[in-house]
């Protein structure tokens, strides 16, 4: 019987690991914008200069 | 290209196309934006959508962004800067498909000096990162201007208005009732299935309690909206929906928890979770609003940031908020006149069609005085600042605080129904109580407590955020975009509509010109269309365009006579044309009521020319159907010229009513209201904003939805103004919906209510019975309103 004791244990910690991950994501911005994305990916990205590497800077302050 | 669509745009070329690269294009605008792109190979942007550029009709000031190299104004725009890389945010209404996604979150390939951007659709903003000695702030915005993505850059942003947090917090409160619903219903699930009860007690326990923690967060943080709303209801004596819930949750916190602390299981804590999850969902879903429009627009996001002052011979450029009395300041061509002022030199041609809705641009003489919102059409202007920006008259109506009521009272209906509801189910609860009191009290407590859970208007509260929610979709989808739910209601309440005239029921920017006289032959109609091209004057350039397009001639000799009209030789033939006076030498000084241009042609006076506004097409069909059901009223700023014809049309038992100011019109609308009237108001200039505030609903009407508007609580597509009644009648059905979810969600209560009373409730029949009722209720509601639009509402 331990072993659900153990198992929910888990469960809960991996659930609010889960549940850490969304508010982290709604506070960082990403649920604002639900279209652009998706479209987003779908781009072709032809290939570029060395611009592509400050791309990838996180975009934190850069709203509100 | 066979076809002779614009590679750009998709519009139609005309019969002398642009072309470049054996490629049509409809202006040269158009073309110069290909040119652009394919030089940087950039034409993906025409492959991932055709034809999806925008083209501009209207001119642009020239220097229009000359301001930005102001150091206090960029320093204001910019969200961030360190000397070598900054990061602005720049509105742009134009964005509107993928492929403009693609183009400015590639501007890196059109400027190096531009690090990165990324576009926020829904919002229609872009953020750009970009190096500050490579590109400037005014040469960012250029660029944008040259692709025909021009930012829009007013006071407003400016000042940096702060908007979406609301949302994010909703978001959370989700999901963590969503976190917890799911976690407690699987420490629940035992209690769900026969032989649950054999489970050994020290699972119960730990169940139980772990439970307790999980809905913690819940009760105290997703749920607190509902606390303060049922309290701030009480505050004003009203009960609202709220009221009811906050008691069920109360109800089955306590209950639960005493549960958990006896040991006895873990109570009803699956459907505290569940049932704030899906009220919290109905909020959300009531809650999603169109982020790009904006409903709170005051005088702020229609002026300009900047203008250019004069002193001591020298342009300067000074912030709007800097501008005093007495300061001169120069107008360009299409720059926006941004606080009263008197001509000091040049000849004005003001266009308040955003002020007024009016087509034709009024023209002005020195020294007049001119008030703020109009556009100069034609020359620059010099003015001298009379008022400032913030006491000039239309900024002053604006900023009048309107008398509307608070969010809390505005939703009668449902408020009216929870009253009766909250009280039944206090006589119920207590009634029981009491009938079990006589049994004993565990158990008459454990009635009351069953009694307010189930009957806890999850069902009822879900059943009006969804009904008005969809219909609110219903109704964005067919180009009529309301502010909050709350409008559906002001909607079906209507009992009076009042009309704004010019820009309203007529069109802007459109004049019908009508020739009254002997008719002119094609021969002559050539040589008016030759002599007026020559002339700036606005009554002039209509009758230019509306003259058919032919080859020109060139007049022998021409003259433009301020103020009377223009007169030449051509073919040898005299020609006047402009007011009565100069053309035919006498005027009858009738107060005139509507824009005339006279001709005469080697002396023979041969007729007029009338403008008169356009009304907007189904104009007699929207006005015949809603006036068999509404009061209707007419207020115009505009004379009286057109009252017969709009008598016409509106019948002899609405009230027609002209010469009115803005302020007459506002005061108006509250003389309706409080004479009990349920005031419907459509306007669409800033005139209006203050009549449009005052009433219960304002509906502005706008060409490009995007573009300014003023304060309203709805905004319509113009061209969608044929269909107004179908949308008010719209909200009858919405109303209906919501009648026959209430019986829905009544079935389920009384079922509940006779498990409760009878002391059956178990925490099993509560969490198979709520969600049910809220989901039978949701589905209804959401089916019956799609489906009502589709068989109501046409598409056009």
């Amino acid at each position: 019987m331990e072993a659900i004791i153990f198992l929910i244990i888990i469960g809960v910690i991996v659930a609010a690991g889960f549940l850490v991950a969304f508010i982290w994501a709604v506070r960082s911005g990403q649920y604002d914008d639900d279209y652009s994305p998706s479209v987003r990916m779908l781009f072709e990205n032809k290939p570029k200069k060395e611009t592509e590497t400050e791309t990838d800077k996180p975009e934190s302050k850069n709203e509100n | 290209m066979s076809d002779n669509k614009c590679i750009h745009c998709g519009a139609d070329c005309g019969a002398a196309p642009f072309i470049w690269e054996a490629k049509n294009f409809c202006c040269h605008g158009c073309k110069t934006v290909y040119q652009i792109l394919n030089e940087k190979e950039m034409t993906q942007y025409y492959e991932i959508q055709p034809m999806s550029g925008i083209r501009i009709d209207i001119g642009q000031p020239s220097k229009k962004f000359a301001y930005l190299e102001n150091e206090e104004i960029s320093s204001k725009l910019l969200d961030f800067d360190d000397g070598n890389t900054s990061k602005v945010k720049f509105f742009i209404p134009a964005i509107h498909c993928a492929s403009c996604i693609w183009l400015l979150e590639h501007l890196d390939t059109l400027h190096s000096g531009i690090i990165y951007s990324t576009v926020n659709f829904p919002r229609k903003e872009v953020f750009i990162t970009f190096r500050n000695d490579q590109i400037s702030l005014r040469q960012l915005a250029e660029m944008l201007s040259a692709i025909h993505y021009v930012p829009e850059i007013t006071l407003e942003h400016l000042e940096g208005s702060k908007i979406g947090k609301t949302n994010r917090s909703l978001l959370l409160k989700i999901g963590i009732a969503s976190f917890s619903f799911m976690n407690i219903m699987m420490y629940s699930f035992p209690e769900y299935l026969p032989g649950g009860d054999l489970l050994e007690q020290n699972f119960k326990h730990i169940f139980g309690w772990l439970s307790f923690i999980l809905i913690l967060p819940v009760v105290f943080y997703s749920a607190n909206d509902y606390y303060l709303s049922a309290w701030k209801g009480l505050k004003h004596k009203i009960i609202s929906i709220d009221l009811p819930i906050t008691l069920g949750i109360i109800a089955l916190f306590l209950q639960s928890s005493y549960e958990v602390f006896t040991g006895n299981g873990i109570g009803y804590m699956d459907s505290l979770a569940g049932l704030l999850f899906f009220l919290l969902i109905g909020k959300w879903y009531q809650g999603k609003t169109y982020q790009a429009l904006s409903f709170e627009r005051d005088y702020k996001s229609y002026f300009p940031v900047a203008v250019t002052v004069i002193v001591d011979g020298i342009e300067a450029i000074l912030p709007i908020r800097d501008l005093k009395k007495g300061d001169h300041i120069l107008i360009r061509n299409l720059e926006l006149i941004p606080a009263d002022a008197a001509i000091f030199k040049g000849k004005g041609n003001i266009d308040y069609s955003f002020v007024t809705g009016e087509a034709l641009p009024v023209p002005k003489k020195e020294g007049e005085f001119i008030y703020a919102g109009g556009r100069q059409v034609g020359s620059s202007i010099e003015l001298i600042v009379e008022k400032e920006v913030e006491q000039s008259y239309l900024t002053q109506l604006w900023n009048q605080n309107s008398s509307k009521p608070d969010s809390v009272s505005l939703n009668n209906h449902i408020n009216d129904i929870s009253q009766y509801f909250t009280a039944t189910v206090l006589v119920i609860a207590f009634s029981a109580f009491f009938y079990w009191l006589t049994v004993d009290l565990a158990t008459a407590v454990y009635v009351f407590s069953s009694v307010l859970i189930i009957a806890c208007p999850c069902a009822l509260a879900l059943t009006v955020p969804f009904t008005f929610g969809s219909t609110m979709r219903v109704f964005g989808r067919r180009g009529f975009y309301i502010k909050t739910t709350d409008v559906v209601e002001q909607l079906y309440r209507t009992t009076t509509i009042v009309f704004d005239k010019t820009g309203t029921i007529t069109f802007n920017r459109k004049v019908q010109i009508m020739f009254h006289g002997s008719a002119l032959s094609a021969d002559e109609e050539k040589t008016i269309r030759s002599m007026v091209k020559h002339s700036s004057h606005p009554l002039s350039t209509a009758l230019y365009e509306h003259l058919p397009s032919q080859s020109m001639l060139e007049p022998q000799a021409y003259e433009e006579i301020p103020g009377l009209g223009i007169t030449g030789i051509l073919n040898d033939k005299r020609i006047n044309i402009g007011s009565e006076l100069f053309v035919t030498g006498s005027s009858t000084s009738e107060n005139m009521k509507e824009s005339r241009v006279y001709v005469s042609i080697d002396g023979h006076i041969r007729g007029f020319y009338s403008f008169m506004n356009t009304y907007r097409e189904g104009l007699n069909q929207v006005i015949n159907t809603l006036k068999k059901k509404y009061k209707l009223h007419l207020i115009s700023g505009d004379n009286d010229a057109e009252k017969e014809n709009l008598e016409s049309i509106f019948g002899t038992e609405s009230r027609l009513l002209f010469n009115q100011s803005p302020v007459d019109k506002k005061n108006y609308i509250i003389d309706l209201r409080k004479r009990g009237e349920s005031v419907l108001m459509i306007g669409d200039g800033l005139n209006d904003a203050g009549a449009l505030a005052e009433s219960n609903t304002g509906i502005s009407i706008a060409d490009d939805v995007f573009s300014f508007s003023p304060a309203c609580d709805a905004i319509m597509e113009s061209s969608k103004f044929g269909q107004l009644e179908q949308f008010i009648r719209f909200t009858r059905s919405s109303f209906k919906v919501i009648r026959m979810s209430f019986l829905i969600s009544l079935f389920y209560n009384v079922i509940g209510l006779s498990f409760a009373v009878t002391a059956n409730l178990s925490p099993l029949v509560a969490a198979i019975l709520m969600p049910v009722s809220s989901v039978t209720v949701v589905a209804f509601a959401t089916f019956m309103i799609s489906f009502i639009a589709f068989r109501k509402l046409r598409v056009y």
